[in-house]
């Protein structure tokens, strides 16, 4: 958290300069959502399908400049769906398979709709995370905050969104100045008997993230606030802006149709 | 001692001229909670003069200033600036005309970029397009901040952050600049660089602080906030010079200053 | 519980989409309302500029995105974390913290991928509107029936945070009947959802409890489900103003203005919220005790989860980044322990777990009902006094 900048760039975020960093974010979110949307009402037996998708991303990706080990990196936050699908074919319905062919495995069984579920989830879930990784690694913090007022989100909820971005990073430090008192004062966290302290300190965050809240408030009321803010940069993006973003989707739409076709 | 009539207005108010860029009569308050913090103020700030406002921990300047823009309303008691009566109707102008420039710059500064953020209060009162960048342009000068404005606020260091506060407030062209502790947490260098700008700028100040040295430097006059009630009123110098008066209201001077020997800098 | 892309299918998940997107439109009127009633150091003129909503949501929002990064350690190096909903719902109310849930969500799902795109319908379903809509329809049902004091509170906010988190299990489960990809009977699934919920349940419930214990003990006005407070009438006081090197009376060395001052108003006594301190001694034994019983639950549930955070840092996951959910992830919570161990023990470490929490919190109520009489007067300016030096201070 300390390294990252809100407003300005995350995490995920990635320095450089490339068509997909060009375009507009409400064009990008738009896209990426269509194309997650269209891999999920793919049918799990096109399999082909899901190769195919995989190349579109990896197309993205190198158009983007975004190198795949950090595409990789960043997907590991899907460790533990990837588990879950692991365990789906031994606990499903249905017939089951025997591993008959592999050493030491003969006699456990599995189920084939179960790992069929098992299937699906991994590949959809995967190509979800990596169409998600690569619009957060193209798309500054603000820009997507903007991005979404852009696709109509309520205004209100794009200000509480920006307000949590912005002072994220100002609670987070908080929390570890607080970690920081605690640990000097000789408190080691090491099981349940240490809870009450740690909700202290949980309490006592709430009451400065809320008395902040109050402050901020109260400089923007001093400052004219009446509950809108004044937007300022209106660029509307242009329709080789749109197109180019809706080159990933139009191919996804393609591959699913030609999926339930097949 | 006897009650008198609170209301009674005791700070001198002047017969002709401009109406004084702020007057506050009998003000007290309570928190929700029932705790009264303000007691009956009364402090009359004419057209540019630098007052500061001193007084202990919890004597209530903090929630004296949150009335001045109608953020609080008084429990009892009037604030008026520049003439114009703190009323439901008036709360619009007057908080275009008193600038709060708050002791935390991040409490202030909740805008993505500077620019964006100095911007904020001209562009809620409806200025757009030239009009903005220039009041924009205008206020950041003021504070030496011009070529920072495309910066995210939380990239700047603290002393940067307060001076962009400042342009905040300076961007609605105040009658009257509040600052609540301006020279809290800065070091020396900030802390002076501060003080240059605040003593070129040419508006009425109302400096709340307990940095009694910065007090001597920028304002002539000071009040003494204590208990919820002024409770001492005149020059900056010799209000610090007194020390039976210092002692009672827990106003101490850092060691080694000596409020008398200093030449108090354009008098 | 992030729940990915794909796990269910396109028609539920729309109508999750539907049903949230309702939600939060909902949510942003009602929190408008909840956060407008001040209750906090500044009520603003509600004529102009009572619209709060945005500073303090966001904030409340950033506040539960921080705690989910605050680890609760178990036992034997697993942690586990707040999910929030039922917190944010008790300390700011039902729609704010729907809202409050829901952006985190939305944030979590565009910043670090964590939770789908299309199934951010059914994560803000689950998480934010079934675990606040409980928690807080319990908690206001039982301080109904409980007597008036901060014990009730904190106790009706352990039992509203116990029951949301299973709650949501069962929603996760009535939705995975409706439209689930996977093939796993609807036994197997919710024995596992819930068994796994009611142990988390009980980590939720304890943490939650005394956070808002922690909160009411400071400043009992931010707990939105315990707004009882009473102000005075005002008080003015007359001082000699002195002026110095002038002469007047306070530097004459005459009576100190400290001394001089007086109050032209009877104060009357400011009724104090109740702040039983002979209660809070058995609040901690109970507390405690269920602290304990949970520590030696949760062993049950421990074996899977830490294996699952060890494989996630042994990937070389960004610790301090990742915390926030690989650590006590609430995506483990979805029960690989339990479907791994439904075989042998099925519904076993669920009927534990509730046998535990109902004879907890049966005892705890009946202790609670028995020291009613106790509660209700109570000196209590620490509340009061401390709050305001917070509020001084800023």
């Amino acid at each position: 958290m300390s390294t990252r900048h809100a407003g300005h760039a995350h995490k995920l975020y990635l320095h450089t300069h490339s068509p997909v960093h060009a375009l507009p974010a409400h064009c990008k979110l738009a896209a990426v959502f269509a194309f997650v949307l269209l891999v999920v009402a793919t049918p799990r037996e096109a399999v082909w399908a899901f190769g195919l998708y995989a190349l579109l991303l990896a197309a993205v990706a190198a158009a983007a400049r975004v190198p795949y080990g950090h595409l990789l990196k960043r997907m590991l936050i899907e460790v533990p769906f990837v588990g879950f699908a692991v365990l789906m074919p031994f606990v499903a319905e249905g017939p089951y398979t025997e591993l008959g062919g592999v050493p030491g495995l003969s006699g456990v069984s599995l189920s084939v709709s179960g790992l069929w579920s098992a299937w699906n989830i991994l590949a959809k879930g995967t190509l979800g995370v990596a169409a998600s990784v690569l619009l957060a690694s193209t798309t500054e913090l603000r820009e997507l905050l903007l991005g979404l007022q852009k696709l109509r989100l309520p205004p209100l909820l794009v200000q509480i969104a920006s307000f949590m971005v912005r002072y994220g990073d100002v609670i987070a430090d908080e929390m570890r100045r607080m970690r920081v008192a605690r640990l000097s004062r000789g408190f080691r966290a090491t099981g349940v008997r240490q809870w009450g302290v740690l909700a202290k300190s949980a309490g006592a965050l709430f009451i400065r993230s809320y008395e902040r809240g109050e402050r901020v408030h109260l400089a923007m009321v001093s400052r004219g606030y009446t509950g809108t803010m004044p937007v300022l940069d209106e660029a509307a993006a242009t329709r080789a802006q749109w197109g180019g973003a809706a080159a990933l989707p139009l191919a996804a739409l393609a591959v699913c149709l030609l999926g339930w076709a097949l | 001692m006897t009650r008198t009539d609170s209301t009674g207005a005791r700070s001198p108010q002047p017969a002709d001229g401009p109406p004084p860029s702020l007057q506050v009569s009998g003000l007290a308050y309570a928190y929700p909670d029932g705790h009264q913090a303000l007691f009956g103020v009364d402090l009359t700030v004419r057209r540019g003069e630098r007052v500061a406002l001193l007084g202990p921990n919890g004597a209530g300047k903090t929630t004296l200033v949150l009335h001045l823009n109608g953020i609080l309303t008084a429990g009892a008691g009037s604030v008026s600036v520049a003439g114009l009566p703190l009323e439901p109707r008036n709360v619009a102008e007057i908080r275009r005309r008193v600038g709060i420039v708050f002791q935390d710059p991040d409490d202030q500064l909740f805008m993505p970029t500077v620019r964006e953020d100095v911007a904020f209060g001209p562009a809620t009162a409806g200025l757009r397009g030239e009009e903005l960048a220039s009041r924009v342009r205008h206020a950041l000068e003021q504070v030496g901040m011009e070529e920072h404005a495309d910066r995210p606020p939380h990239h700047l260091s603290f002393g940067q952050r307060r001076r962009v506060a400042v342009a905040t407030v300076l961007a609605m062209r105040p009658e009257i600049l509040v600052l609540d502790e301006p020279s809290s947490n800065l070091d020396p260098a900030s802390r002076r660089e501060l003080a240059d700008i605040l003593s070129t700028l040419d508006v009425t100040v109302l400096m709340v602080t307990h940095d009694l040295p910065y007090a001597l430097q920028l304002c002539p006059r000071s009040v003494v906030l204590s208990g919820g009630v002024i409770a001492a009123d005149g020059g900056t110098q010799q209000l610090l010079c007194d020390e039976g008066l210092m002692a009672r209201h827990r106003l101490e001077l850092p060691f080694g200053f000596d409020p008398g020997s200093v030449t108090v800098p354009g008098r | 519980m992030h729940v990915p892309d794909g796990f269910f299918d396109a028609p539920v998940s729309a109508a999750a989409g539907v049903a949230a997107a309702g939600a939060v439109a909902l949510s942003l009127r009602g929190a408008r309302r909840e956060l407008s009633g001040g209750g906090g150091a500044a009520e603003p003129s509600s004529a102009v500029g009572g619209e709060r909503t945005a500073p303090l949501a966001g904030l409340v929002a950033a506040f539960i995105f921080a705690v989910q990064m605050l680890n609760f350690p178990v036992a034997a190096g697993t942690s586990g974390h707040l999910l929030g909903g039922a917190l944010a719902a008790i300390l700011v109310g039902p729609f704010t913290g729907v809202l409050c849930v829901s952006v985190v969500l939305l944030m979590q799902g565009l910043l670090f991928a964590d939770g789908g795109l299309t199934a951010l319908g059914v994560n803000i379903v689950l998480m934010g509107v079934v675990t606040v809509v409980v928690a807080y329809g319990l908690l206001r049902g039982l301080l109904r029936v409980l007597p008036r004091s901060r014990g009730s509170v904190t106790a009706a906010s352990f039992v509203a945070a116990l029951v949301s988190v299973p709650a949501s299990a069962i929603a996760f489960t009535g939705l995975y009947a409706l439209g689930g990809t996977a093939d796993v009977s609807l036994g197997k699934v919710f024995a596992a959802m819930a068994s796994v919920h009611v142990l988390i349940g009980i980590g939720e419930a304890v943490i939650t409890a005394a956070t808002v214990g922690a909160v009411i003990s400071v400043r009992p006005d931010l707990v939105h489900g315990a707004r009882e407070l009473a102000s005075g009438p005002l008080k003015l006081r007359t001082v000699e103003v002195a002026t110095p090197g002038g002469g007047a009376a306070g530097t004459a060395g005459g009576p100190a203005p400290a001394a001089a001052t007086a109050e032209s108003a009877a104060p009357a006594a400011a009724p104090a919220p109740a702040a039983p301190r002979s209660n809070r001694r058995m609040w901690l034994g109970g507390l405690l005790a269920t602290v304990l019983c949970a520590g030696v639950v949760s062993f049950y549930a421990s074996a899977s989860p830490d294996g699952l955070e060890k494989v996630a840092a042994d990937n070389g996951i960004d610790e301090k980044a990742r915390d926030h959910d690989a650590a006590g992830s609430p995506l483990a919570d979805y029960g690989f322990a339990d479907i791994a161990d439904a075989r042998l023990s099925g519904g076993l470490a669920g009927t534990i777990g509730v046998g535990v929490t109902l004879a907890v919190g049966s005892g705890v109520f009946v202790a609670v009902r028995r020291r009613q009489p106790e509660d209700a007067p109570s000196g209590a300016d620490t509340g009061g006094t401390t709050a305001g030096t917070a509020r001084t201070g800023t």
